[in-house]
């Protein structure tokens, strides 16, 4: 295939494990203590919703909220994975809440908390992930052998290739950046990995890509709507991810939910979540990530601080941004749609999963069988502020100073807990993180005729706004492919001069003849939708089935100013 | 109530007017370490206890050690003209660290531009090369707990222990808090704002309109013309503040009306003082050498107008005084062409 030379030598190898022994993993001592942990998390998030609801009045009005939101939760949006007790467990919180209400309020405030102590508790209990080690190995096992089996019939295209060892995962998918110094970190403090999101694939993709670094499991914070895919749930459990609910909105599971992630963390547990909160609908790269999660970092290390005394080296936090780069995402067409009916409006987006286990496997079938390889781009390690560390876990400034990072959390000599600064500290290294995203972000040859082709409909239509673009009937939609040609040569000279600056990188195929490289793109975008967002016609012009599509694609390269030398 | 000796001194970085009035209110309620570059003035503070004509504070001790003054304090105030704050805080960001609190007082600009071109020459001037004091020491520095001083804050008055009011903008409230606890006193009011960006914007952006309102009082003209220019003023500031990514609700508070009423109307403003004597027909070459600080509207002028440019923000007044500073419009031909300028929406930014 012209498309494997383009591709350089995959150079990536195996890693060894950087802690031998399962038992030594942070997660598993998480998980043999599970019952134990639980409780903490639950005493915990009591603790911060009792001092957060301080009367019993508002702690009553915060139940009340909590009850109702639930009990409409249940009515409207039921999940597969939603467990059977819980009309029954609600309905009873609801008639011991009722005869509360009906004393007088200054009688003592036992009663409603334990109310929400048996909230808080369940919560934990649903979040709470099971790591098993035996059905990690298991699971590991799984993904490594089909994977390797289904590589090889497909590459060595001979009978009785299904049982060679020729091909693995690891030349399917490429892994780029900071690798040792991740792997090195991650023996000296505790790691937030941050990825962006674009596909539910994305979970499996990351936890993957953790083992083969070598990197003992991480707890993982993964959306409850996955647990309705039989398949990934199965996955996903035995990775050891803990449950993100994001149709629960109220405040004890919030908290709830955000305590289970501080103390993980605290205890040293690797940790990893989507930031961006649910998958880019837009196909975009996440501009806004949400605090709540993120802010567990911040808290745990503040924490850290706090127990640790003066003089003795307290355990670091070191956040790591990646990015996972795909010539084509299963889920783009509806993902675009979604996006384009909401545009403008801040409304509530349901949780849609249209594909079930059987269209992923199949899925997967097509992925490993066919060409379209996956990059992921491990980013430069941060400390909670965003400053960069170096090798040995030390905080850098501008200057290549050191910066000591308990420093951020003094206030006159003293470690203080301001919850206010610390929310201004998290939206700092969510910008940080953010500006890294796009830093390391790996331009495709696809996202790359994508980009050029939408933006070119777009100057050829300029009196129309995006959806009357969209509108337009694909029929009449053709580039003469002299201009395609000239304008992704412009495209890519720009890319690279980005690239110098550090503002963003690019896979090794980018390179090399502009008629390959563009050959390559309409190959690989979208290619095994339904309708192909970009394609070659009879002859030789650009043309598209389906824009919308495209324009999802198109977006991935949106941030970087490059519609201005359209 | 007031306990000097067991808590650390404050700083402040900058000498000048404004310096010494802010290290003078200060040193109310703590001890004070005042930094000057020029060796006489420290001279002069320790011996005769006075500065500019400000009669010092005895819990000020003057000091030329900037190092020193880093370790002594965690709460600093810098303030030095736009024009030298980024050369000081190169000099003063090696002996600062995550728990330093710098609260500026500094209403200019920083530009940074390509080597060997002007203001003027360069192609265009927008936020990559503008920059308000906050986001200087946020560049040069690990600081990240910074806010500002704004408001109307006339040196003079303060002194005399006139009524007056001060805001500290931070995006931290710890910030906001500690500011008003060391500067509040029975005739110093100090209100507290979010909106770090928009404030410092404010406060520089007004010195604009205090240009031009000198000049009408250096042509005769009475409070009727000042209304006119005020209230258009503010619009254009607003326009002007918006482009550089203030939010709105910023000035049109005390730092942002409270000081342009104060500054436009105020002979003790620097700025004032430029347009006034510009409209009694001194060139902006004779007015600089007759004054003994920088009045940092001049520079705000030059920058804003490219910036207007690259943002197509409408700023008429901006472009008239720029063209009276720096080319040969009369204050009488500028003032004739704001008049016949066709504005006729009133007000455009709420909804």
């Amino acid at each position: 295939m012209a498309v494997e030379v383009l591709e350089k030598k995959n150079k990536n190898k195996r890693y060894k494990p950087i802690l031998e022994g399962i038992p030594d993993w942070p997660v598993y001592q998480l998980s043999k203590n599970r019952k134990e942990f639980i409780e903490e998390v639950a005493n915990h998030s009591l603790a911060r919703i009792k001092e957060m609801r301080p009367t019993r009045k508002q702690l009553l009005d915060e139940l009340e909220a909590t009850v109702y939101r639930e009990q409409q939760r249940m009515k409207r949006n039921r999940w597969r994975v939603d467990p059977q007790d819980e009309p029954r467990f609600w309905s009873k919180i609801k008639n011991d809440l009722i005869e509360l209400t009906a004393k007088p309020l200054d009688e003592n405030t036992q009663r409603e908390e334990e109310l929400l102590k048996r909230i808080v508790q369940r919560y934990a209990n649903e979040i709470a992930g099971n790591f098993n080690p035996s059905s990690y190995k298991f699971a590991r096992e799984i993904i490594k052998f089909w994977f390797a089996r289904l590589l090889n019939a497909a590459r060595v295209k001979k009978f009785g290739a299904i049982f060679r060892n020729q091909y693995t995962l690891r030349d399917k998918i490429q892994i780029v950046g900071k690798v040792k110094q991740l792997r090195k970190l991650a023996k000296k403090g505790t790691i937030v990995m941050v990825p962006t999101h674009f596909s539910n694939l994305d979970s499996i993709l990351i936890g993957w890509v953790i083992h083969s670094l070598g990197l003992p499991a991480f707890i993982y914070g993964a959306g409850l709507n996955l647990f309705n895919i039989k398949i990934i749930a199965y996955f996903m459990n035995s990775l050891g991810a803990y449950k993100v609910d994001r149709r629960k909105k109220n405040l004890p599971y919030l908290e709830t939910l955000k305590m289970y992630s501080s103390l993980a963390i605290q205890k040293g547990a690797h940790s990893l979540f989507f930031p961006g909160g649910t998958r880019s609908r837009s196909g975009m790269i996440e501009k806004m990530l949400k605090l709540g999660l993120l802010s567990t970092a911040t808290e745990a290390q503040r924490n850290i601080y706090l127990n640790t005394p003066e003089g003795v080296e307290a355990q670091k936090i070191f956040v790591v941004p990646v990015t996972l780069n795909y010539h084509f995402v299963l889920e783009a067409p509806e993902l675009i749609d979604e996006y384009l009916s909401v545009k403008g409006q801040d409304r509530y987006l349901p949780e849609q999963d249209k594909y079930g286990s059987w269209q992923l496997l199949q899925f997967l079938f097509k992925f490993i069988t066919k060409g379209s390889n996956i990059s992921v781009s491990i980013g430069r390690p941060l400390d909670i502020m965003g400053n960069y560390v170096d090798d040995e876990g030390h905080s850098m400034d501008a200057q290549d100073r050191i910066i000591h990072t308990r420093d951020y959390f003094l206030s006159n000599g003293h470690i203080t807990i301001d919850k206010q600064r610390e929310d201004e500290y998290t939206r700092m290294l969510s910008q940080r993180i953010v500006a890294e995203y796009h830093r390391i972000n790996r331009v495709f040859a696809s996202h790359l005729v994508a980009f050029v082709a939408f933006e070119l409909w777009q100057r050829k239509y300029a009196k129309l706004d995006l959806f009357g673009l969209l509108r337009l009937p694909e029929e009449e939609l053709e580039i003469d492919y002299a201009e395609f040609r000239k304008t992704c040569k412009r495209v890519r000279k720009q890319i690279y001069r980005l690239k110098k600056d550090d503002k963003v990188n690019y896979a090794t195929h980018l390179k090399g003849k502009i008629d390959l490289v563009i050959r390559h793109g309409l190959e690989s975008v979208g290619t095994f939708h339904l309708k192909r967002p970009l394609l070659m016609n009879k002859q030789g012009n650009i043309i598209t089935r389906d824009l919308n599509t495209l324009y999802y694609y198109h977006n991935r390269l949106v941030g970087y100013e490059l519609e201005k030398i359209i | 109530m007031r306990k000097l000796s067991d808590t650390k001194p404050v700083g402040v970085i900058g000498a000048g007017n404004f310096g010494s009035t802010v290290a003078n209110l200060l040193a109310r309620h703590r001890n004070v370490l005042l930094y000057a570059r020029d060796e006489k003035v420290i001279k002069r503070i320790l011996e005769k206890g006075e500065n500019r004509g400000h009669k010092m504070s005895k819990h000020i001790t003057p000091t030329n050690d900037l190092q020193y003054l880093a370790e002594q304090c965690d709460i600093i105030f810098p303030i030095v003209p736009s024009a030298h704050f980024r050369a000081m805080m190169k000099k003063l960001s090696p002996h600062l660290h995550p728990y330093h609190i710098l609260i500026h007082g500094t209403k200019g600009l920083d530009i940074t531009l390509p080597k060997g071109q002007t203001i003027e020459t360069v192609a265009k001037l927008n936020r990559d090369q503008v920059k308000t004091m906050s986001e200087v020491i946020r560049e040069e520095s690990v600081v990240v707990r910074v806010g500002c001083l704004a408001g109307p804050n006339l040196s003079k008055e303060l002194e005399a222990r006139h009524p007056a009011a001060t805001v500290i903008a931070s995006p931290f409230n710890e910030v906001l808090s500690i500011g008003k606890r060391l500067l509040r006193n029975d005739r110093f009011q100090v209100y507290g704002n979010n909106e770090l960006i928009g404030v410092e914007l404010a406060g520089v952006l007004k010195n604009i309109i205090a240009i031009a309102s000198g000049a009408l009082s250096g042509m005769g003209y009475g409070e009727n013309a000042r209304g006119l220019l005020i209230s258009r003023g503010v619009v254009e500031i607003i326009h002007l503040g918006r482009a550089l990514g203030g939010k709105t609700k910023a000035f049109l508070g005390v730092a942002g009306i409270g000081d342009l009423v104060a500054t436009s109307n105020s002979s003790f403003s620097r700025n004032f003082q430029v347009g006034y004597k510009l409209a009694q027909g001194m060139t902006l070459k004779e007015i600089l050498e007759s004054m003994d600080e920088v009045a940092e509207g001049i520079n705000t002028v030059r920058i804003m107008k490219k910036c207007a440019d690259y943002y197509k923000v409408r700023a008429p007044i901006t472009n008239t005084i720029y063209q009276v500073l720096f080319e040969d419009l009369t204050v009488k031909q500028a003032l004739n062409y704001l008049m016949r300028y066709p504005l006729n929406v009133d007000i455009d930014f709420i909804d």
